[in-house]
């Protein structure tokens, strides 16, 4: 099918859609609180679990953080395509004469906005549960997580495309995303923890492979995200 | 479609022959004809087969890119067949490379596995391409199928120098490649990694061609069964 002429342009295209999303979510709060307590739930069990000394979480600290938040994350990145499911509305967005990429950014972005939300509460709790004083790093602990966020968001979402077109998708999002974040997985616990130690100091190897993870996702998103929206 | 198939029997049959020949001298290369190392002795053996099945499961993948590649561009059914064919056959090689890595590793290293930089990304990409394969057989329609997985296929692809660059840099312990540097295999051993690479490498491509052959047939079936159903359903109105 030929498509029309995109009367809108992306950059409008894909405000517009990450406006959408943050409208239906701010209607109900649903995912965004269901994920906050989820991703505070696996931190807090992870205290039981391994029970840390202060020294324990400087170490472990980052990866119980990181872990917490791809937990979170693989299952709330689901919802952005399948809850377009219920009344159809994916094919109404697909039909818009725009390039079917601003469709994946708009979603993109919004997930990375809900994530970084998901961030703001839980940083702050980790910090108070676990004894690691953030303030003196914020600056650039706020860059890897940013970094890393938006890697998680930029894969996540096109996989959740990918998945909510299978059957058992819930099941089946996290089973593709996790693996596929192991590299990104491995550089921001790297650099988080770096941060966290008694130096303070960012690893910049680390931050290269975030930014170089960020920057393939994104350009192989671009150019083959849009295949995924075809009806 | 049928008489396509019988012309490719013989040369599938003479196919079959040379590649299990080069096997069995594979084989033998590496028990045998090959000298035994000096500090690791008759273990060293394995090697001949673990890197080479390594090397050849890196090479399936990359027909596995081209077939995804090919097949977001073109939308031609045979590229999906190509890659599903490449995965399978990938995956095969890519478990004959995990199991035989800590059956070396435990007499040598003293431990059957380690999160190193080759082995934690060999079993990063077996993971990906099981779940490529989980992915298909959960999509019933064959066109999203195809196109699904090609997209999933070529972010796992690119997923692979990442995942092997970051456990790089987070800790190894794989004994560098010293194949072809001084000090590394003896001429004999060097000739005989290469005919053993050789030799896996001519059965990774029978495999996926006798796959793929398989996956055209199922087509043609599928496509049999859609014509005679819709031929049914006219002849009861």
């Amino acid at each position: 099918m030929k498509r029309p002429a995109q009367s809108v342009g992306l950059t409008r295209a894909t405000c517009t859609v990450f406006a959408k999303e943050l409208r239906v979510e701010f209607r109900s709060f649903e995912l965004l609180t269901s994920t906050i307590v989820f991703a505070l739930i696996v931190v807090f069990v992870f205290s039981f679990a391994f029970n840390p000394s202060p020294a324990d979480s400087r170490r472990f600290g980052a990866g119980f953080l990181w872990i917490a938040l791809l937990f979170a994350s693989s299952l709330m990145l689901q919802p952005s395509f399948t809850r377009e499911r219920t009344n159809d509305t994916l094919a109404a967005l697909v039909l818009a004469p725009i390039d079917p990429f601003a469709i994946i950014a708009g979603k993109l972005f919004a997930n990375f906005f809900f994530l970084v939300c998901v961030e703001l509460i839980l940083l702050p709790a980790f910090s108070v549960l676990y004894n690691v004083p953030l303030l003196g790093v914020i600056g650039p602990l706020a860059g890897v997580m940013l970094l890393g966020t938006f890697g998680i968001a930029t894969v996540g979402t096109v996989f959740a495309a990918i998945s909510s077109q299978a059957r058992m998708r819930e099941l089946l999002l996290p089973l593709l995303l996790l693996p596929a974040l192991v590299p990104l997985l491995i550089a921001c616990t790297g650099a988080t923890m770096g941060l966290l130690g008694e130096t303070a100091e960012l690893p910049f190897s680390w931050l290269a492979v975030m930014i170089c993870f960020d920057l393939i996702f994104f350009t192989a998103a671009w150019l083959f995200g849009g295949f995924l929206l075809e009806e | 479609m049928a008489t396509e198939t019988k012309n490719d029997a013989a040369p599938q049959a003479v196919a079959s022959i040379i590649v299990a020949a080069m096997i069995g001298a594979a084989i033998y290369g590496a028990f045998i004809w090959a000298p035994t190392e000096k500090t690791m002795g008759f273990l060293q053996r394995i090697f001949y087969f673990h890197a080479a099945s390594g090397e050849v499961m890196l090479l399936a993948f990359c027909v596995v890119f081209i077939g995804n590649i090919g097949y977001l561009m073109r939308r031609k059914p045979e590229w999906d067949w190509l890659a599903t064919s490449g995965v399978e056959v990938g995956l095969v090689f890519n478990t004959i490379s995990l199991v035989t890595g800590p059956i070396w590793a435990k007499p040598a290293w003293g431990i059957w596995w380690d999160w190193d930089a080759r082995l934690t990304s060999t079993f990063v990409l077996w993971i990906l391409y099981i779940s490529y394969l989980l992915l298909r057989r959960l999509i019933e329609n064959p066109e999203k199928r195809a196109v699904v997985s090609a997209v999933f296929g070529v972010f796992a692809f690119l997923d692979v120098p990442l995942v092997y660059f970051s456990i790089w840099w987070w800790r190894t312990q794989h004994p560098p490649p010293l194949i072809f540097k001084s000090g590394g295999l003896s001429p004999e051993m060097l000739k005989v990694f290469l005919f053993s690479m050789a030799a896996l490498s001519a059965l990774m491509v029978m495999m996926i061609w006798r796959r793929y052959k398989l996956e055209s047939l199922r087509h043609s079936v599928e496509e049999l069964r859609i014509e005679a159903e819709y031929q049914n359903e006219g002849g009861a109105k």
